[in-house]
């Protein structure tokens, strides 16, 4: 990944209507984009644009409108296919995000290969939407659910992933990237060692795809999920890739319109992959939104966005050793995303302040951060933690905006401090 | 500063009044939030048909803390009828803030520990 273009966030931000909104009179910095990015005015105009020209049902009207919607939606498909570098674009499902993608997994390629007595292989540090339709799955199978260890310093344990990948696994699923520590895990050597063992591996891309150059090919990932939401496109846009191979030997996960061969009175036969895993109409214009912000992030140049964000992090844990009674989670700034969680006491007290306390000083400031478990409980008791805060970078934000939250967090302490 | 923040919150988180708990409580109850984990117990005694005695523990927030202090003062003295008739506005009305959605779960998450409280009241 190397860092032969840089990108400048203040130019950028031109791009993004929102950014230029006032919260609580103070200038909008927007630092919530592991929850959900903003989108430039690019992507705004193409769902526009769709919706005011070209809107029709899509794959089956014969009119020129249904042409035109059809040729644009999967123009998009072909855009996020070339983006993540799938071998084939018939490995490219649309969902509604990264967890309608997990589920689909999960219920289908799930039920007809897990069984009793199998192992299924998450880790500590999944976000919900990759852990409960697992631990509902081997429930229902009588499969067993095992983590990988995460260590102290936020990274996975490699040595208990092999320890647990020595007996009959049939899936590893884990993150690309956490949503709370930031850590980039090594998705290609994991992948490696998964298939080694004989297992099948989903990789939770929401986090790493908004961010940095992802090449499934490369990864050689049997099925990756990600949500548009988060990388400056629609909500209701997600993607789930899989290896065409396996596709075609699922079952369907929604079954009724868009997704038959042909349909009897009492029986009906599946189109192949990916309609038969896009079920009753999609989301259109969410999905031409999808093919607008993948063109602007390509645009931009992804090592360029990942670049930068790791430059932010690193500042931003610089700035925040400084603040004394903040304690960040999560390894060093260069096997990091630009994703910073931390905990915050009152100087010279134990007392801490609670993360939406925290939240919402910043908010009167006008910074926009996250406070709670960010969907991954488990790893917040693995770290014996409470709820957190969570500041999170994307290519928008601006080391000014760092120093923000970096003031907020001392105005908090002054006023929660007896 | 921002209205949420006024001195008589942030005297009651500082300075909770009534925390700890009863041994010989008549009722008591604890919820918790699971968005973000805090916790609220409340302990109440019931003498001659009135609340003489209320305690809350727990962790949380300012909003959440706040308003559990405060609303250990509130119903000191209340019947049972008077507990049962407290309302979402009764405690907005007690902090004196308008709160968004999110923060209003904080400020009444106290008076649902009341109100399961009471619940398990009616049925021993």
């Amino acid at each position: 990944m190397g860092n032969q273009k840089r990108l400048d966030p203040v130019a950028l931000r031109a791009d993004f209507p929102i950014l230029a909104r006032e919260v609580n009179g103070r200038p909008l910095a927007y630092l919530d984009n592991a929850a959900s990015s903003q989108r430039p005015r690019a992507v705004i105009d193409a769902v526009d644009e769709f919706y005011r020209a070209h809107y029709a049902n899509i794959h089956r009207g014969v009119h020129t409108l249904s042409e035109e919607a059809t040729a644009a939606y999967e123009e998009a498909r072909d855009k996020v296919a070339a983006f993540i570098h799938a071998p084939d674009r018939r490995g490219v499902i649309f969902t509604r995000n990264a967890t309608e993608a997990i589920n689909l997994v999960a219920y289908t390629w799930g039920r007809a290969n897990v069984g009793a007595g199998d192992r299924v292989i998450v880790t500590e540090m999944e976000h919900h939407s990759n852990l409960v339709p697992w631990q509902v799955l081997t429930r229902e199978t009588g499969a067993e659910l095992a983590s990988v260890a995460v260590t102290d310093e936020g990274r996975l344990d490699l040595a208990s992933l092999d320890r647990l990948l020595d007996g009959p696994v049939k899936l590893v699923a884990f993150t690309h990237v956490s949503n709370v520590l930031g850590t980039l895990n090594p998705a290609q050597e994991i992948v490696g060692r998964a298939h080694a063992a004989g297992a099948r591996v989903l990789v939770d891309a929401a986090q790493s795809v908004p961010h940095l150059p992802v090449d499934v090919a490369a990864l050689d990932c049997d099925f990756l999920v990600f949500s548009g939401h988060k990388m400056c496109g629609p909500t209701g846009s997600g993607v789930l890739y899989g290896r065409l191979g396996l596709l075609e030997e699922m079952p369907p996960f929604l079954t009724g319109g868009g997704m038959i061969r042909r349909v009897s009175r009492t029986d009906a036969t599946w189109d192949a992959p990916p309609s038969r895993f896009e079920a009753g109409t999609p989301a259109i214009a969410e999905a031409v939104g999808l093919g607008a912000a993948v063109d602007y992030l390509s645009g931009v140049g992804m090592a360029a966005v990942w670049a930068h964000e790791q430059e932010l992090a690193a500042y931003a844990l610089e700035r925040l050793a400084g603040v004394q009674g903040v304690r960040v989670i999560g390894p060093p700034a260069d096997e990091r995303s630009g994703v910073v969680a931390f905990t915050v006491t009152v100087p010279r007290s134990i007392e801490s302040i609670h993360p939406h306390d925290l939240a919402q000083v910043l908010d009167m400031g006008g910074v926009a951060i996250r406070a709670g478990h960010h969907c991954a409980q488990p790893l917040h008791e693995r770290f014996g933690l409470g709820p957190t805060a969570r500041a999170s970078f994307y290519l928008y934000n601006t080391r000014e905006e760092v120093d923000r939250l970096v003031a907020g967090v001392r105005t908090a302490q002054g006023l929660f401090s007896a | 500063m921002n209205k949420l923040y006024r001195e008589h919150i942030l005297d009651h988180y500082r300075h909770p009044r009534n925390q700890g708990t009863l041994d010989d409580a008549d009722f008591s109850s604890e919820l918790d939030n699971p968005v973000c984990g805090d916790v609220v117990r409340l302990d109440v005694r019931v003498e001659g048909g009135r609340v003489s005695e209320a305690r809350f523990s727990g962790h949380g927030c300012v909003v959440s803390i706040a308003s559990a202090s405060m609303l250990t003062e509130k119903i000191m003295g209340k019947t049972v009828e008077e507990l049962k008739g407290l309302q979402d506005e009764d405690v907005f009305e007690m902090l004196g803030v308008t709160l968004g959605p999110v923060r209003a779960k904080c400020a009444l998450l106290s008076l649902r520990v009341l109100q399961e409280g009471l619940d398990h009241l009616d049925e021993t």
